[in-house]
Parts: structure tokens; sequence; C-alpha cells
């Protein structure tokens, strides 16, 4: 009898469970239907490089928005990777505990702000600015960088302090035991020890990047050109979803989700990397 | 704060998740499929969109009890659902071609489109062939057109947009606009981003013309609803109903009311301009 009752729980627990893979599962094989046929007709080659996007005229090429992706999440992780880290390191290891404790919910709000408000905030600070003080029409990779730099901030905090403070305090004590001072501890033994995760942290940094689309819709200008500077316009995969599923149709709406497969493979490819970076310690 | 490194894991199985679910949420809306509901469905363009609203609003409030289901889509959907028969009346921003002319169609009203610049612009005037010329990237520089010196911007609609293939059958014809152009994704974000950008330049619907941006002369003719009316503005456009055969019933009605005096006058107010108020 016990068993029986142990059981049921066991079950609803397991397809509960189940209808949430599901759920991953229709998405995927629903996008890759939908998109597959027009990358078959245009050719992975065509539609992978292709230089012109011009849906009207039959045109489907994304290579200017796999650039311009990469280059906007290379921004991001330049201009915000290294304001993490030392924020993780001081969280970790320096802030004493009032502090902390006050410093690390005011992070994680920052991740509860919703997109459309950082988008909106770049709009009206950030790309005014680039405008006056640098030139261009202000909507460019860079105002995307700086405000996707701000939004991988939570991400790569945390984990990576999570990651520090995860690590044996026998690396620690060890360390000062041999005479080494503080910073040398942190420097030579905690952040190598901590590499892993921290890198794992700055994988999933670089996906939310890549995955952002609302925010970035409003500062990045969404021209689908090859840009000369940081200072032109551009457009990401997601960014090209976002814009033009409005009036999409036949073809073009294939095309979307074509580009919504090529943006699933990347997010799988950085999350394995992420998971294999924090297996292998 | 100690997490084990299964607990890290599954953090990261959740965050995929997460990602996916967030990233590909707008997919299931392009899919939702259209409602049966007692009365009709307007569907199309979403440029005629939000006039058709006010417009079934105003005719729900006079017959109560029936429903108008207004729906965007964009004018090539909304031909595709009339001709599938998926839509009682369809909506068209564009004149209809090929073989489209075989549905019952009626013009509501004419919109004006409007190429505008920031108000800080010296250039009041341009020829069609100067808007084409920078549109197409020929053109790169305001100092060419008598301007400051300055680079030009251009702001453009997303590929699909109802606006943006007017203006490329009225203007552009069969060049391209170039891809260095930057694209926005309504006449609004148009607008702010001319309003904002003293070397901007673009184009949105003569209704939504306000003081925050300069509408040019074209060829010499400003841009007015007199001028779109006896035709010497040449960047207009047609608002469609469309329907798969002669309408009837609720349909005709609906068709009717708009264009009665009262429709128009709706719509006139609503900033598109209508012959008058007679059909």
């Amino acid at each position: 009898m016990k068993k029986f009752g142990e059981r049921i729980p066991q079950s609803i627990f397991f397809i509960i469970a189940l209808s949430a893979l599901s759920a991953l599962a229709l998405i995927t094989v629903f996008i890759f239907i939908e998109g597959v046929p027009l990358i078959a007709k245009v050719g992975f080659f065509n539609f992978i490089f292709g230089m012109k996007w011009a849906p009207s005229l039959g045109q489907y090429g994304i290579f200017p928005m796999i650039v311009g992706t990469v280059l906007v999440t290379l921004g991001a992780i330049i201009l915000g990777v290294p304001v993490a880290l030392c924020c993780s390191i001081f969280l970790a290891e320096f802030a004493p505990r009032k502090l902390s404790n006050l410093v690390r919910p005011a992070i994680q709000l920052l991740a509860g702000i919703p997109s459309v408000v950082y988008g909106f905030w770049g709009l009206i600070f950030i790309v005014p600015a680039i405008r006056n003080y640098l030139g261009g029409p202000g909507l460019s990779i860079l105002a995307g960088s700086i405000i996707l730099a701000i939004m991988i901030l939570p991400t790569v905090i945390s984990i990576s302090e999570v990651s520090i403070l995860a690590l044996p305090p026998l690396l620690k004590e060890g360390a000062f035991a041999l005479g080494a001072t503080h910073w040398q501890t942190i420097r030579s033994v905690l952040l190598p020890a901590a590499k892993s995760g921290i890198l794992a942290s700055i994988i999933l940094g670089i996906g939310r990047a890549v995955g952002e689309t609302m925010a970035v819709i409003m500062v990045l200008g969404n021209a689908v050109a090859l840009p000369n500077s940081i200072l032109d316009p551009a457009r990401t995969l997601t960014t090209n979803i976002g814009i033009e599923m409005g009036y999409a149709s036949g073809e073009h709406q294939q095309a979307l989700f074509a580009t919504g497969i090529v943006l699933l493979v990347i997010i799988m490819i950085l999350n394995s990397v992420a998971q294999y970076a924090i297996r292998r310690k | 704060m100690k997490i084990s490194k299964a607990g890290l894991s599954g953090l990261f199985r959740f965050s995929f998740m997460l990602c996916l679910f967030v990233s590909l949420l707008p997919f299931s809306f392009l899919t939702a499929c259209s409602r049966n509901s007692a009365g009709i469905i307007v569907a199309g363009s979403t440029s005629v969109q939000p006039f058709a609203e006010v417009l079934a609003e105003e005719y729900m409030i006079l017959h109560p009890g029936v429903t108008i289901d207004v729906q965007g889509g964009g004018s090539a959907a909304g031909i595709m659902a009339t001709k599938s028969g998926t839509t009682n009346i369809g909506m068209s921003s564009r004149k209809l071609a090929g073989d489209e002319l075989s549905l019952w169609s009626v013009e509501i009203a004419r919109d004006g489109l409007a190429v505008v610049v920031n108000p800080k612009n010296p250039i009041n005037t341009l020829t069609l062939e100067q808007v084409r010329d920078i549109y197409s990237g020929n053109i790169t520089d305001w100092s060419v057109l008598d301007g400051n010196k300055a680079k030009i911007h251009l702001v453009t609609r997303e590929d699909g947009s109802g606006t943006r293939s007017s203006f490329e059958s009225l203007v552009m014809g069969k060049t391209p606009i170039t891809a260095k152009a930057m694209v926005q994704d309504s006449n609004g974000a148009v607008r702010q981003l001319v309003a904002d950008d003293s070397s901007a330049i673009g184009f949105i619907s003569l209704g939504l013309v306000d003081k925050t941006v300069k509408a040019i002369d074209l060829n010499g003719v400003v841009p007015s609803r007199e001028h779109v009316i006896d035709g010497t503005y040449n960047l207009s456009r047609p608002f469609l109903f469309l329907s798969l055969a002669e309408p009837a019933g609720l349909a005709k009605d609906f068709i009717d009311f708009t264009l009665s005096l009262k429709g128009q006058q709706i719509l006139n107010a609503q900033g598109l301009v209508t012959t008058g108020g007679t059909p």
C-alpha cells in the first residue's frame, strides 16, 4: 500500500516534468518544420552567407545580421564582463557582510527590469548622447552594446560570485598559511580555481546578449548592411524576427523561422559549452 | 551561500529553458488562428487597422449585440484571407494588382505619404528624383542638396509594411532602398527618430505629421489634404475594404456605414483624406 502511495506522486511529477520538456520539443519541431523548407530552397550557404536581405524580392541572406549579432555581443562582453568580474570578486571576497547584503539584491533587481525599459532608457539617454558627442545617427552598435553590457551584469556577477564562494575554504586557508596576501590569494589561487564557473558565467552572459530582442530593436537602428564602424546601425538575428514578424507572411515568415533556427543552434552551442566548462572544472 | 555543482547545472538547465521560451514566445502569436465569433471579421493592413477599429467601435455602439473583430496582419495577409474566405472584409493599404483585381473592393479613404525631416533642417523642398537618389544611397550628404554639411541619416520601414511598399511603388520604382537605411517598425518610431535627429529623413502617413517634424514639399507641391484630393500631390495611397464577392448582410451594412457621412467624418477626424463624406 505504501509503495502505491509513493508511486502516484512520482508519476504525477514525472508527467508534469515531461510536459515542460514536450513544450521544448513542440517549439523546436515547429520552428524546424516552418524554417527548414526555406533554407533548403535558398540553399544553406546562400542563407547563412548571403549579403542581401530583401524578402519582397525573394532575397534571403542573413550574413549582415550574424555579423551584427557577433559585434553587438562582443561589444557587450568587452564593456560588461570586466565590470561584472570586479563586482563579483568584490562581493565574494572584499565586501563586508552588511554591504554585500545590500549590493546583491540590488544587482538581482537589475535582472528584474523589463527589457523594454532598458531599451526606452537607452533611446532617451544613450542614443542622443552618442549622436551629440560621437556623431553618427546615434542608433548604433555602440548603443546596443552598452545596453546589453548592463543587461548581462546580473547573470555574470551572480554566477561568478557563486562559483568563487563555492570553492573549498581549504584553498584560501592554505594560501594564507603559505604567507600569501589576500590579493595574491585571489589572483593566483581563487580565480584560477573558479575559472570554469567564471567562464560559464561569461558564456551564459553571451547567451543572454544574443537572445535579447526588445531593448536592442529600440537602440540598434536595424539596418541590414555590414557596419563600417561601431557608430553605424546594425541588425541582429533576434531583431530581424522582432521587427519584421508583424507583416511577414508566406516565404517571408518562413525566413524568419529559419532565422530562429540559426538562433536556436547558436544558443544550444553556447549552453552546451557552458555546461561543459562547468563539468570539466 | 553555497550551491552544489548539481544545483548550479540545474540553474543552467533552467536558464536554458527560460532562454528558449522567452526567445520563442513570439512564434505562438504568429500561429494564433482566427476566431469564430458571432459577427464579422475585418482583417488586413495594419495601416488601416486603427481606423477600422474606430469605425467598428462606433458601429458596435450603434448596433448593440453585433461583434466586429478587427485584426492586423498586413495588406498581403488581408488580401489572402479575403481570397480564402477566412475574413469577411479584407483591408489593404495598396492598390490591387493582377489576379487580386477579381476581388470586390471599395476605397474608404486615401492616406497621403509625407517625406519628413527635422524642423532644424533648412531644406524645404525636394524633387521626386532627389528623394529617390537619397533613398537609393546615391546622395549621402545634405550639402549636395544645398543643406548643411552633414551625412543624411535615412530612416525607412521594415520589409512587408504597407507604408514601405507604397513608398517603394510611388517613389522608388524599380530602384531598391539602400540596405544602409535604418529600419523602424512603426510610423510613430520613424517620426520620433526624425524629430530627434537633425540630419534624419523619413516617410510617414500624412495624417501623423505634427509639429515635431517638417513635411517636405515634393516637386514644389505642399503635402496637404487638398492636394491629395485634387491629385497634385502624388504620394498618396488608397485604403481599401475588400470582399470575396459583392458584400451582403452585416458586412454590407458595415461598409455602408463606413462610406456614410458619419463614417467618413470619423475617418476625416482621424487624419485620413476622404472625398467629403459621400461614397
